[in-house]
């Protein structure tokens, strides 16, 4: 049985035609019998659309969310993402990423719970957000009322705080940025930057 | 509520899709041409043929249409390695059906270097090789607005839409040996909305409507590279396969190979052709039969068969053993 | 951008220099395509590579990586030798013809005042020669030759098409036909459009190559106009956002700044802002300074911010330096001198130069905040990765705290786009397990620091407990209050300046715009350029007509842009100085008889007359500037820097290493490299596929680009003996990466001063986190040196060598 050729020539020589048979007799059964040409269901219906705009470069492309409630968790899920034809920059297209969006949302390395890696530890270990946050509000504190500047050398009030530094994102709200704005600059921190500079 | 089939195929990709139960007009009561004899409607629906133009000189090579093709039809391409080209994957798989082919290309004329980007897939033939080919009854339909479908359930995963495609386009799946391609996202269009990747497309570079407006489309393009210093520009709708509906405007369509290999003059592979008449269903049958021998053999390179396929495939064997003249077509002994 | 991404359709020219529209701004890219395809416009791409936006070009010439100002300076001679210039515009919307002090000079690569003790310019020659009537001299014919303009004509005489060949290693007549294109957009019925990113800004003298190419567009009368502009494609997606609420050391939002120790006071900090016209009936926009910076102090602080107190105005932090940025923040931490990190977003650890050094500083913090909705390589950086993340973790003593957030999908909100557009978004899913949404986690850090503060009492709390904090949940302010918030209110009614007795505004309402904040306490407004974004007629981020009436591509009623929902910045400039539009194909703003009218917001008052108000309002002089004057500190006019690291020395000066004045920190200066040990140029840039270290957790985009590759020549690969496909081993004086080769006849041998330069191109996108395969940055690589002005890191020429490498990366 074991034969070697080429696809080619194993065509060719099928294509010869020295058998007789009928297609029935193949098994494949009657020709009515094979499946109806059919396409595939429509994936999105009955989902929920939600507007939203690319998180990636400034073009910010419009798009279209589309979510189902998950079995699992009871939460919304994101099931597809398209590009928002009525958007004006876009016109419903999508780059490469803005296209593969949907599993940037559910990517597998998304973070679902806070974790702390003690010093010299070689892992993380979850940790509890309240036991996080008091644990960051307590360092803060004690770093502030420890190093803040009050005066210069030259007796001047300058009222900054330099042994602490935020770096802010690049892809948050404004609302978000307006808030982590009054949050930094009310502590005096002017270690204080963003991604535009890099 | 559902909405309306449409009556029609669309004329475009920039429209959001519905989200409301959508009747699709593209089944069994569009189907014009079945593999192997397999069901076609009586009178088919009759849609105006669909293209998908791909304008060369428009794609940045972003890749947006493979993106956008895996996103929709949920395939999953593998992570592959960087092998020195832009490529990746780094051909076609059952897993991506569609591929950007980047070419670098010294003008002889100008002296400029150029850098020629295709993206590749299925071409939609009028005269599908791959359907000719099939052995395997309604594997491969085309509807009547052009689209050529491979109905997997009844797809034996022989390779022979391979072997008879004139672009090497479709890629049998290791997993469940069965054999993908493009669709020209079929369940798209069927309701209305034009392919993921010509949706998708950052530079409108892929277009999709009408065969006859994007013919159009092409034309008003050709003239504007024209203008550019492109004599040769043209639009490639290549009449050996009875014209495409995917179709591409090339900056240099007097030199189509320069495009990884974009074929000169595709035709049907000559054997396949000829069993156009009485003799083809006679050849169909020796085919499928010998289809069914190599996927016990493991014959072809792209599918690893597993034991548990390898007994299924005996069953059918066997069955087929029956048959007078069967085996000795099935197995070759001529070779 | 000072126009938009769906102007572009107006352009005659593209001119794709110091970016890569095409692979990192694809949908943008697609109104250059209309472009061409529907107005037959024409594409120039200058790039060390020819890249996938060269791939779609008219014409492509090649340049040596931190050559920019050469090739722009050149442009500017050919324009000036060749009679391509835009004359009325010129003469009437530029500076060209106000007369510079006598003092003020240019030799040897140095303008006058150099201090080579202090890296620094005195600057003082750098300015106008100011009237007995308080106002800048000028001579309008042009002819003085301590005009404006003839000083220019002198600096960029030196910059001929045989400099920019031996320098850029461009061939002569690639540059000679880049500018007779270019050239063509000097009639006023031309337009060309600029359209730069990182390309230009990552270098130590970045800001200036931008200034060339406003200059030269300035020349040809492309700005304010359709289809033109310096359109700065932003890289992520609300930058632009997160710039302009000002979110950085020395800013306030709406570029307002940070006061410096030298302003003690409320009145000394004024008297710098005054802003007084430099010439006769000028604007002079930034004369209502005191409004916003108030209204602003208002927002902060409320009731405890008062006419008294200068407005709370010891609440804020006094610089010493002209800003804490990354680079210093982190040359202090290696230093030991910071002890905690927040990273909000942002994955320093890949996006920093000189990794090495950077992790060094991480590994100095006692704790480290990270907030992200995914993994990064920051928050594992004490994770041994063998060769990817060589550190032992036991010697690592910072604590990390790793706090998971929302994505975009999440939340809800509006994200400032490259054209300045406010784009609300409503979220689609929830976050996944325990993440929470940013304002939450903020909010709950400062909520436990007040309580800290309320409870124990410490240093200097009054900004703390004082800070504004009405929201109707404390834990959770809403997108809308905050949104609110910035757009400002009313504290007590406002009464009508020209009617005293009608009230514009009533206490509590919400402002219409910037023009009703008020410097007297009597409102509050976060970031008055955003004022008008959530006014009384509700939230017009979230507007959606997308109608556009004549297709000019404005889309006036497509969500909001600052300011004033306008579209196109400088637009007044769109028309002669009469007020009629210099093309009428392309109408913008003009003057109808009474008014300015058209179709965006006129960007003048709108009653102010053609010829007396100039159209660069923001400007003291109501015109732009050819002469920057001393705004920025390594010149008024771009000189020919090298960067820092380079094959070869300043034409020049060969004693000047870099930008002359640009900072760096002397635990860097034995990390530099020179030629003899790195012969090679390298550059870094995105690709397509990938958007920086976010997409390498997305399975699809690590399919579509898996693998840390370096695109270098066919001729450096025959050279080094490098393959196809094979491993190599990229080493600078900072660090080391090993990566996959990819051979091209894109990138090709440049002759710069008669010897060949190869380039070596290195893609950013991997890591030792994510779905891709491990890889490196080039970060490993870069040197740790910002540009002069804004310290933005010189990530895009610097030296490196090359050999084939054997083996596979363990990790």
């Amino acid at each position: 049985m074991n034969i070697d050729l080429s696809r080619r020539g194993f065509l060719k020589l099928a294509g010869a035609g020295v058998a007789a048979t009928s297609l029935g007799a193949l098994g494949f059964g009657e020709a009515e019998a094979a499946e109806l040409a059919h396409v595939r269901g429509f994936k999105l219906t009955a989902t929920t659309e939600a507007r939203n705009t690319c998180p990636y470069c400034s073009v910010a492309c419009g798009i279209i969310m589309y979510s189902r409630i998950d079995d699992e968790t009871g939460k919304k899920r994101i099931v597809h993402i398209e590009g928002d034809a009525d958007h004006p920059t876009n016109r419903g297209t999508l780059c490469p990423k803005g296209a593969a969006l949907k599993d940037f949302v559910n990517a597998p390395t998304r973070l679902t719970q806070p974790r702390i890696r003690k010093p010299g530890a070689d892992a993380f270990e979850p940790i509890g957000w309240n036991e996080a946050l008091d644990k960051i509000a307590r360092a803060l504190k004690d770093d502030r009322d420890a190093n803040f500047m009050s005066l210069n050398e030259a007796g001047v009030p300058v009222n900054r705080w330099t042994t602490t530094g935020f770096l802010a994102a690049s892809a948050t709200t404004n609302e978000t940025a307006w808030l982590t704005y009054k949050v930094v600059r009310s502590m005096g921190v002017v270690a204080f930057d963003n991604q535009a500079r890099v | 509520m559902t909405i309306a089939p449409n009556v029609d195929s669309p004329r475009t990709a920039t429209a959001n899709p519905p989200v409301q139960p959508a009747q699709g007009n593209l089944g069994q009561a569009a189907v014009v041409r079945s593999s192997a004899g397999g069901p076609v409607a009586e009178n088919p629906t009759a849609l105006t043929p669909v293209a998908k133009l791909i304008d060369v000189s428009k794609c940045i090579g972003c890749k947006a249409c493979q993106s956008a093709c895996v996103e929709w039809n949920d395939t999953h391409p593998g992570v592959e390695e960087n092998v020195g080209v832009y490529e990746n994957p780094h051909d076609l798989t059952p897993d991506m059906f569609t591929l950007m082919r980047f070419a670098e290309y010294d003008n002889p004329e100008t002296g400029d270097f150029e850098w020629l980007i295709r993206k590749d897939g299925c071409m939609h033939c009028a005269d599908p090789g791959c359907l000719t080919a099939c052995p395997a009854p309604g594997a491969i339909v085309q509807y009547s607005n052009g689209i050529v479908d491979f109905i997997h359930e009844n797809c034996i995963g022989c390779g022979y839409c391979v072997s008879g495609c004139p672009f090497d386009i479709p890629r049998i799946s290791q997993v469940d040996h069965r054999s993908y391609k493009c669709t020209l996202c079929s369940d798209r269009v069927a309701v209305g909305q034009g392919p993921a990747c010509a949706k998708a497309c950052p530079t409108h570079a892929i277009t999709f409507g009408t065969k006859d407006d994007m013919t159009a489309l092409a034309a008003e393009r050709v003239e504007d590279l024209k203008s550019r210093g492109y004599d040769n520009a043209g639009l490639y709708d290549p009449q050996g396969v009875g014209g495409t509906h995917v179709m591409y405007v090339l900056h240099h369509a007097d030199k189509p190979g320069i495009y990884n290999d974009l074929p000169e003059d595709p035709q049907i592979a000559g054997v396949v052709e000829n069993w156009k008449g009485p003799t083809k269903t006679v050849g169909l049958a020796a085919i499928g039969l010998a289809a069914l021998g190599s996927v016990a053999m493991g014959l072809f390179s792209r599918v690893a068969v597993e034991p548990e396929d390898e007994r299924h495939a005996e069953d059918l064997v066997d069955r087929a053993a029956a048959i007078p003249g069967g085996e000795g077509s099935g197995e070759g002994k001529d070779a | 951008m000072t126009n938009s991404w769906t102007d572009i359709k107006n352009t005659d020219l593209v001119v794709v220099m110091g970016g890569n529209a095409a692979e990192a701004h694809p949908c943008g890219f697609k109104w250059v395509t209309e472009a061409k395809h529907h107005r037959g416009a024409k594409l120039i791409v200058v790039d060390p590579r020819f890249t996938r936006t060269a791939s779609v070009s008219d014409y492509y010439a090649p340049i040596r990586p931190g050559t920019d100002i050469v090739f722009l300076m050149a442009l500017i001679r050919h324009m000036i030798e060749n009679d391509k210039v835009q004359w009325d515009y010129v003469r009437n919307y530029t500076n060209a013809a106000y007369i510079v002090r006598d003092d003020f000079g240019w030799s040897d690569g140095l303008f006058s005042g150099y201090d080579e003790e202090k890296r620094d310019y005195d600057k003082k020659s750098w300015d106008y020669v100011i009237g007995d009537d308080g106002f800048a001299v000028t001579d309008p014919t042009l002819e003085n030759p301590r005009c404006v303009w003839q000083l220019l004509r002198a600096h960029v005489d030196a910059y001929t098409p045989e400099l920019v060949e031996r320098v850029c290693g461009t061939p002569a007549d690639r540059f000679l036909k880049v500018a007779e294109m270019i050239g063509e957009c000097s009639s006023p019925t031309k337009t060309m459009t600029s359209m730069y990113a990182l390309g230009w800004t990552q270098h130590s003298k970045g800001a200036q190559n931008i200034r060339g190419m406003a200059m030269l567009q300035l020349i040809l009368g492309n700005i304010g106009v359709r289809g033109g502009g310096m359109n700065a494609l932003r890289g992520h997606s609300n930058i632009q956002g997160l710039t302009d609420i000002g979110l950085m050391s020395n800013l306030i939002p709406g570029y307002l700044n940070i006061p410096t120790e030298q302003e003690p006071d409320w009145a000394t900090y004024m008297k710098s802002r005054a802003f007084k016209p430099l010439r006769p009936g000028q604007t002079s926009y930034w004369q209502n300074y005191p409004k916003f910076m108030v209204s602003f102090m208002k927002s902060m602080w409320g009731d405890a911010a008062t006419v008294e107190n200068d407005w709370a105005y010891h609440y804020l932090p006094k610089l010493d330096v002209p800003a804490y940025d990354v680079l210093r923040i982190f040359e202090m931490m290696d230093q030991g001198r910071c002890n905690i990190y927040f990273c909000q977003g942002f994955n320093g650890l890949l996006a920093f130069p000189d990794r090495g050094k950077v992790t060094r500083a991480l590994s100095k913090l006692k704790l480290l905040v990270t907030i992200d909705p995914l993994e990064t390589e920051t928050s594992r950086f004490w994770e041994n990765h063998g060769e990817h993340n060589d550190v032992d973790p036991a010697a690592i003593q910072t604590e990390v705290l790793q706090l998971p957030s929302s994505c975009f999908a999440e939340d809800e909100g509006a994200l400032v786009n490259s054209g300045r557009w406010l784009q609300w978004h409503w979220p689609g899913a929830e976050p996944p397990g325990e993440a929470k949404l940013d304002t939450w986690i903020m909010a709950q850090v400062f909520l436990r620091v007040r309580d800290l503060y309320l409870k124990e009492g410490g240093v200097f709390p009054d900004p703390i407990v004082n800070l504004t904090w009405d929201y109707a949940d404390a834990n959770e302010p809403t997108p809308e209050e905050l949104a609110k918030e910035m757009n400002g209110r009313a504290l007590s009614d406002l009464s009508d300046p020209a009617d005293p007795s009608k009230t514009l505004v009533k206490a509590g309402q919400q402002v219409l715009n910037f023009s009703q904040l008020r410097d007297d306490g009597s409102t509050a407004c976060g970031c008055w350029i955003y004022s008008g974004s959530w006014n009384e007629n509700g939230n017009n981020m979230a507007r959606r007509d997308n109608s556009d009436p004549d297709s000019t591509g404005a889309f006036a009623n497509w969500t909001w842009s600052w300011p004033l929902n306008r579209r196109i910045l400088y637009n007044r400039a769109s028309s002669d100085l009469d007020g009629n539009p210099w093309d009428d194909s392309r109408r913008l703003v003009w003057w109808d008889g009474a008014k300015w009218t058209g179709y965006d917001v006129p960007d003048i008052a709108p009653t102010a007359k053609p010829g007396e108000v100039g159209p660069f309002i923001m400007n003291q002089e109501g015109v732009s500037r050819l002469f920057s004057r001393g705004l920025m500190r390594d010149g008024p006019f771009p000189t020919h820097m090298e960067p820092f690291e380079s094959p070869m020395a300043n034409v020049f000066n060969p004693a000047m290493r870099g930008n002359p004045v640009a900072r760096v920190f002397e635990s860097d200066v034995a990390r530099l490299g020179d030629s003899a040990e790195f012969p090679f140029v390298a550059t870094s840039y995105r690709l397509t596929e990938h958007f920086h270290y976010w997409t390498k957790h997305n399975a699809v985009n690590a399919a579509l680009q898996p693998e840390f590759f370096v695109e270098i020549s066919e001729q450096l690969a025959a050279e080094k003996g490098i393959a196809k496909g094979g491993r190599v081993r990229v080493w600078s004086k900072r660090g080391e990466v090993w990566a996959k080769a990819l051979v091209t006849k894109r990138i090709k041998p440049l002759i710069c001063d008669g010897k060949p330069v190869h380039v070596v191109g290195i893609p950013l996108h991997w890591g030792f986190v994510g779905a891709a395969r491990k890889g490196w940055g080039p970060n490993s690589l870069t040197p740790f040196i910002g540009d002069a002005n804004v310290e933005t890191p010189e990530f895009k020429a610097f030296l490196v060598n090359i050999e084939p490498a054997a083996g596979e990366a363990v990790s």
